[in-house]
């Protein structure tokens, strides 16, 4: 641009005249395009997202026609909500707890995985990312009944531990430990791809320049790569810690009753107790405020730019 | 942090001792012998894929030679990690830390080394770059120039024995370019450390350059001062890669007191005996443009001279370059330096004699490969 400028002073600044201030008429047009680009997601948005919404919040605060269980009639009742929260407490404990741990070990296994995607495999990287992706042509809860069985009391697994003496309890399933590997095992793909999108898109001369620059390489992997590769992180564990915190097939068919988590109580409260809806409403609302306002906090704490 | 402990210090020249690079059959770096003084701005001038980035990766120790030694004074360097040489590399695409401020990505080396004032290293050798103010700001905010000088500063902040440049001016427009290039040269005399400057723009390297080695092939075609390799280049590729040359070949068929005779495509030319590079049988002979003159009349006196007919006129301002085709069929190019009250006037068609002097002859050996590379570069 700068050339041009110097080759033909005066026609530079005709030039930039026009190009300065455009015509009205074309400016006007072009404002509106962003919102109709928006309209039809934002439709959709509206009629399967926002209405639904605000119809739960209304039923969340609805109370029970006295003697006629299963109806209600319109109220504000914030009864439902400390119920929620008084009644199902260690449901929603053991759903935040679980949901952390399977983000840990997700973390654990992903972030080597991912690394060696991106900077070790050669031409073994596109097998591997297919073998990470390929579980999502099974359905979700096909996968988790599988682990049933792998993890059955005469499966594999647990008669080999329990004939080496090493299953203290003497089974796998039915345990707060088979739930939380379900959780792991069925979200480790959203844990592992944006590390690797993350890990991938790095600049390898930046990394060498933290080696040229006397930084070994646990130094380089500490200081340079893995800052990184944290937007991949943050969202690898958010997309793995929000729907397993909501998750209630594995709890459903891994753990025992002391390993509901609170999907199992909303979806109980719903479709198996008669007047749950209110409750269950609430349930889900409190739930979703929680999961909010985790994510408020970790992103604040831990948060770069790319994600606020 | 804790120090390197397999960190070398070492003063002194870089010597590269039979230094080869082999990827699989392909020998990027060949049997490469060089010293660079202590001291002193050094570039390392080839076209694309010629090795001279590949011969700067092993100085800094980001590849390992697949033979030879690399040493820095009587230090040894071979083997050794990048992040134990006296050794920093100014990156084509900056490669500075995107998470880091400026002024961590400039602290990053004296931290790594332990340095209890890296904080103050940085912003004084910010200083010295001109970009103290962007100090808190973050790579992704500043322009290409503004990264270019960060990265220039997170190398030099460790006074490191050989800072290397690895095309470090590619990425910028013309003007900047050239700014940057007396800013680079007025560093390098401040500070005194030796600077490899890697390029492919000669133009670039011959303005910064105390000594230029020219690189094709993986090998050193010729080395020299900017002055000395323009004046009499040694083969037909350094010929044509360093500024632009007249070429013709033929065979020597005389001597002439310290002169040489030869006879080339119907025209016998002179060349002094020390500026011939070969000096009988089949030669390549060449002057440089700017050294032919373009008359209307054959020339009076002494100098070689040729008859041709116009071709092509450019005015470039402070020059006018005509291509003129020889009877041979060849198309010489000269440059007339725009002088004269009345202009030459000459056009296309127009019968012209070409003339020069034979001081500024010289004779390289017939490389026909390098020709040809040349004539399709400029066709």
């Amino acid at each position: 641009m700068s050339a041009l400028a110097h080759v033909g002073g005066t026609s530079g600044t005709t030039g930039a005249g026009p190009a300065g201030d455009a015509p009205p008429q074309e400016r006007a047009g072009r404002r509106w395009l962003p919102y109709l680009l928006l309209l039809p997601g934002g439709l959709w948005l509206l009629v399967f997202f926002v209405v639904p919404l605000l119809q739960l919040f209304t039923v969340s605060i609805q109370s029970q026609f006295p003697g006629y269980p299963g109806y209600y009639y319109r109220d504000v009742n914030f009864s439902n909500y400390l119920r929620a929260l008084t009644d199902f407490a260690p449901q929603f404990g053991r759903s935040l707890l679980f949901a952390a741990l399977a983000t840990f070990f997700a973390f654990a296994l992903a972030y080597p995985l991912a690394y060696a995607m991106a900077f070790k495999a050669g031409r073994w990287r596109n097998i591997m990312l297919i073998a990470v992706i390929a579980p999502f042509f099974t359905s979700f809860i096909l996968r988790t009944v599988a682990w049933r069985q792998i993890l059955a009391d005469d499966g594999p697994v647990a008669s080999t531990l329990n004939a080496l003496h090493l299953l203290p309890g003497g089974r796998i399933t039915e345990t707060a430990a088979a739930v939380v590997a379900g959780l792991t095992y069925n979200f480790l793909p959203f844990m592992v791809l944006p590390i690797y999108a993350s890990l991938e898109r790095a600049d390898a001369r930046v990394i060498e320049a933290g080696g040229d620059l006397y930084a070994n390489g646990f130094t380089t992997f500490r200081t340079v790569t893995l800052p990184m590769s944290m937007p991949g992180v943050i969202a690898g564990t958010l997309l793995t810690f929000i729907p397993a915190a909501g998750d209630y097939v594995n709890a459903e068919l891994l753990g025992s009753d002391g390993d509901k988590m609170v999907g199992n109580v909303i979806d109980s409260q719903f479709f198996r107790v008669l007047g749950g809806f209110p409750t269950a409403a609430a349930l889900s609302f409190t739930l979703m405020a929680l999961i909010l306002a985790m994510v408020f906090v970790y992103i604040r704490r831990f948060g770069t730019e790319e994600l606020l | 942090m804790a120090t390197n402990s397999g960190f070398r210090e070492a003063t002194g020249d870089l010597r590269l001792e039979s230094v080869t690079k082999a990827f699989g059959d392909f020998r990027a770096v060949d049997d490469l012998d060089l010293v660079v003084p202590r001291g002193s701005f050094f570039a390392l001038l080839g076209p694309s894929g010629c090795g001279k980035t590949t011969t700067l990766r092993m100085v800094a120790g980001l590849e390992q030679p697949t033979s030879g030694r690399i040493l820095i004074g009587d230090t040894d360097l071979t083997g050794s990690r990048p992040y134990e040489r006296p050794v920093n590399t100014v990156f084509q695409s900056y490669a500075l830390f995107p998470h880091l401020t400026i002024r961590d990505n400039v602290a990053f080396g004296p931290k790594r080394r332990g340095q209890k004032d890296a904080m103050e290293r940085a912003e004084e050798t910010l200083r010295l770059v001109e970009v103290d103010h962007l100090a808190a700001r973050k790579p992704a905010q500043l322009s290409g120039g503004q990264q270019q000088r960060v990265a220039l500063a997170r190398a030099l902040v460790n006074r490191p024995e050989v800072l290397l440049l690895d095309e470090p001016l590619g990425a910028l427009d013309l003007k900047l370019r050239r700014q940057l290039q007396v800013e680079l040269k007025r560093i390098q005399t401040e500070v005194g450390l030796t600077f490899i400057h890697v390029t492919h723009d000669q133009e670039e390297a011959m303005t910064m350059a105390d000594t230029v080695a020219v690189m094709n092939h993986g090998r050193i075609e010729q080395m020299g001062a900017p002055a000395d390799l323009y004046d009499l280049p040694r083969t037909t590729f350094v010929a044509n890669f360093v500024g632009r040359s007249n070429l013709g070949t033929g065979r020597v068929v005389d001597r002439d007191g310290d002169h040489l005779v030869a006879e080339i495509q119907g025209t016998k030319v002179k060349v002094p005996l020390a500026r011939a590079g070969v000096t009988d049988g089949e030669v390549t002979f060449g002057v440089r443009p700017e050294k032919v003159r373009v008359l209307r009349q054959p020339p009076e006196t002494g100098g070689d001279d040729v008859k041709g007919i116009v071709l092509d006129v450019s005015f470039t301002g402070v020059a006018t370059e005509y291509l003129v085709r020889l009877p041979s069929g060849a198309v010489w190019s000269c440059y007339e330096q725009n002088l004269d009250v009345d202009p030459i006037d000459l056009h296309r068609g127009d019968d012209v004699w070409i003339s020069w002097n034979p001081a500024h002859a010289f004779t390289v050996p017939v490389d026909e490969a390098a020709a040809k590379a040349a004539a399709e570069a400029t066709a």
